[in-house]
Order: structure tokens, then sequence, then C-alpha cells
């Protein structure tokens, strides 16, 4: 553990007995006491969780917009009018495979806020470099003194309203959901989003590492359960929402991924847009993503390979016990051309048995 | 007489006469976390020392329980079928997984007992 990077909210991690392991070079907390009551809390409650080791880059400069139109292939003009906005988009390679998804939040039209995936920095660093030397005026600059702290769950807001200090309860209030703001006093350098990766309300906090502990501590003094990445995999895979290195890869487009909604091949007034990738997602899909949930006894998991009256039609991507729905679920990427609808079921290889599941739409809850 | 033996792989094993219980470590179920799924084997199924005779799901991940010795599966834990929470309540009882019939008398060394078993997970 001892070479592995670690997040300025490392030792309250060790002070609560969490159980710490490499998760792409981090060093992380899976779960600090029962996987599934910290998965409950944040359905019924409010959960918090470690996310530093996330990637936060500021993008500046007049060319700050034409630059992300180009690297995303979701519409950064979709949210330029509305300071705060939020967009998820895929980044994608020239043959239209994803290098990574990212959160952006435009602030300006001169600057923007992207937050990347950890396991993918040194890529996604190099490849915004890359691009944004065809610009003239913008600049990449990766913030890495930062901490960033999500804070989830039905009761979440409600608790960061009434016990948390003024700037930011205050915040909070006028935040609408998909969007982020600076705390009043710029110079704290507080910036909270209204975004998640659990499927509930909830906030984001990237706050300056100095300053990681107090918020931690005060969410752990409100009750609000400290949750590993174990439980924000189990809530991220119910709410339907795709993990980077299993359900997204270079190999397939967004479209491949099941994240069409995101993919904006035309602009406002139906011009097709030029972004990197544009061309590859032209021609047609070879694969389609589903959802599954799990008939006969087992659980599923990535890799498992489907079949359809013993033919091999895709794999699961991810898939888990699902503590909400106690059954386990998947999603998984098939051939385009097969023909499976909604509640038809097939067969999953777990090890030496084919076991059934039910197609089903996704999210899960 | 029974005897309890521990292994490296964080199994325990009884042994009274020439059968063998088996099941995971109390220290086993913790690092795991909520099991969800024990996948036993047939009974009647050869098992051979190292090789995975069995797997246990949890949330969190699938792992392979491996045989700790030569035999062959004379019974599986039914109960966990419906209740594989019994692992995690009750790791080295009622959370048993299978019963092995020893294929040659025990041979003890490569085992620890309990109290070189805890020492072991305290490094």
């Amino acid at each position: 553990m001892s070479d592995l990077l670690k997040t300025p909210l490392y030792e309250q991690h060790q002070n609560l007995g969490a159980r710490i392991v490499d998760f792409g070079g981090w060093a992380l907390p899976v779960n600090y006491s029962s996987q599934v009551e910290e998965h409950n809390a944040v359905r019924n409650n409010a959960g918090v969780f470690d996310v530093s080791h996330m990637t936060v880059s500021d993008i500046t400069g007049s060319d700050t917009l034409p630059f992300l139109s180009k690297l995303l292939a979701n519409d950064i003009y979709k949210v330029s009018s509305l300071p705060g906005k939020a967009l998820y988009s895929c980044m994608l390679n020239e043959s239209g495979g994803v290098i990574d998804d990212l959160i952006v939040y435009y602030l300006t039209d001169e600057y923007c806020r992207v937050v990347t995936n950890a396991a993918t920095n040194q890529k996604d660093m190099a490849w915004l470099a890359k691009q944004a030397a065809s610009f003239s005026n913008v600049s990449v600059t990766e913030k890495s003194d930062l901490a960033l702290i999500a804070i989830q769950g039905p009761k979440a807001l409600d608790i960061i309203q009434t016990k948390f200090s003024d700037d930011i309860a205050s915040s909070t209030k006028n935040l609408n959901r998909f969007q982020g703001t600076f705390t009043e006093n710029s110079a704290d350098n507080i910036f909270i989003g209204r975004t998640g990766y659990t499927g509930e309300d909830g906030v984001e906090i990237i706050l300056p590492a100095n300053k990681a502990e107090q918020i931690w501590q005060q969410c752990i003094d409100n009750n609000i359960q400290p949750c590993g990445l174990g439980a924000r995999d189990t809530l991220r895979l119910e709410a339907g929402m795709a993990l980077y290195g299993a359900d997204l890869d270079e190999e397939h487009t967004p479209i491949e991924s099941g994240l069409s909604w995101s993919v904006a091949l035309n602009d406002k007034n139906k011009i097709p847009r030029d972004f990197i990738g544009a061309t590859a997602l032209a021609s047609n899909s070879r694969y389609k993503m589903i959802g599954l949930i799990l008939e006969g006894k087992g659980v599923l998991r990535g890799h498992q390979k489907l079949l359809n009256n013993s033919e091999e039609v895709g794999e699961i991507t991810s898939g888990t016990f699902s503590p909400t729905l106690q059954k386990s679920i998947a999603i998984a990427r098939i051939r385009s051309n097969c023909e499976l609808s909604i509640d038809s079921t097939l067969h999953v290889q777990i090890r030496k048995n084919q076991v059934e599941a039910r197609i089903v739409k996704y999210p899960f809850i | 007489m029974t005897i309890t033996y521990y292994t490296k792989d964080h199994e325990w094993l009884i042994i009274d006469n020439d059968i063998a219980t088996l099941g995971i470590t109390d220290h086993a179920q913790e690092a795991l976390g909520e099991i969800v799924y024990v996948e036993a084997p047939e009974i009647g199924t050869a098992c051979q020392k190292g090789e995975p005779i069995a797997v246990v799901e949890s949330v969190k991940a699938a792992s392979d329980i491996y045989a700790p010795l030569d035999g062959e599966v004379i019974a599986v834990n039914t109960d966990l079928e419906d209740s594989p929470e019994l692992v995690n309540e009750s790791p080295e009882s009622d959370g048993w997984f299978i019963k092995i019939r020893l294929a040659a008398p025990l041979d003890a060394s490569g085992y620890m007992n309990k109290e070189q078993y805890l020492e072991s997970i305290t490094d």
C-alpha cells in the first residue's frame, strides 16, 4: 500500500477502520463496515464518499467552447447559456471509441470545469493537451491540490442545509439538479455540483485538500454514513450508470455502450456537428446494451457470456447482486442484430452452468 | 475426538475419522462481506487438494473455495441454498460448506491450528 497514491482523507478512512484496496493506483476504502448497510444508507438517508482520486481540470480561454465542442460527443452549446449547468459526455477517439466519460460544468464562455476518471488520468491529460494544441486560445489546467467529497441520498440536501456552515448550506438552496456553483466566498475555492453517481439526489463538493477533513468530519458528526467503492458500484449499477473500463472502452462507441442519449450528432439547428469521432458514429452500430435480471441461482458478473438458444450473442459488462432488489442484475452488450425483446429470456454461462436471465429495461430502480 | 485445522486459504476443516467438514473462517467471511450465494459441488464429486471445489459469492466478488485434501464430496450444506447469510452469521459452525471423505489418512503437516492461524492473519 505504501507506493499507492493517497487522498487527503486517507487518515480518516484508516481511523474509521476501512478496508483499503488498490483502485487504479489509489489507496481507497472499499467498505467501512457492511457494504449493504452503506448502500441502503444512500438509498434511504445519506452517505458520503471520498472521490478525491477523480481528476478535476479547468478549461479556460476564449476558445473554451469551440474546443469542448470539438472534443465532446455531447454538445456543450446545450448548456452554454446556463451558468453552472452540467453536461455528461463521452470523449471519443477518431474511431468513435470512448477515451473517457466525464462531467463538464459550464461556468462562462471562457471557463468550464471538467471531472474525469482516475484510472484514465494520464491518457486523458495527454489527449486534452494534444487537442488543445489546435486551438490558439485555450488552456487545460489539471487541479491536483483538490479533494472531492460526494454526499448522496434522499436526505443529503436537507442535512447540508440545516447542519452545514452557512456558505455551503446557502449555495445548495438555489441549486438545480445537474448544476454547480462556487460558494459565495470565492476565496474559499469551494465548488458544489448537484450531481452524483448513485441515482440519488445529492452533491459533489470540490474543495481545497486542506479543507477536506473538516467537511468529512461534519458528515460523520451528522450521521451521514461513510461509504466505500463497494457501495458506490452497487449503487451506480442499480441506477444504470456506466463504469469506464467495464461498460465503456476504446473498442466501442458510446452508442454501442448504451449512451446514445449523450451523443449529439447535430446542433440545435439540426446541422451536423464536427466533433472527434463523429464520422465513425455514422456507420452502423455492431452492438447494443441490455439490462438483465437473473432468474436462476448465482450472481451475474462482468465477462460472463450470454447464450440465446445456445448461440453466443454477447457478454455482461457489469454485474452484481442488487441490495435494493435482492436479485442479481447486470448490464450486458449483445450484437445489435440479435432479436431479443424486453422480458424475453436468455442464458448466462456462470462457470459450468447455464442460468436463465430476463432482459429488462434499466435503470433497475 | 475431532480436531480443527486451518489453511492459508482461510478455510477450516474438522476431521472426524475419515470425514472432513469444510468451511471458511470468520476472518474470511468478514473480508468477503455479505455473502449472497454459495455454489456447492454435487455429492460424489471427486476433489483434489488445491483445486477449486466450490464458489462463494459476496456482493463484492466471487471467490473460489479450494479443496484442502484429496477425497470425495459426501454432503453439502443445503441450508446455504436459501440462507447463504449463514456463512456470515456462523462461519465456523452452521455455515459449513461440504463434507469430504478422505482418500487417504490425513497428513496434518501443512495445516495450522487455531492459534497459528490467528497469528498468521495478524501480520
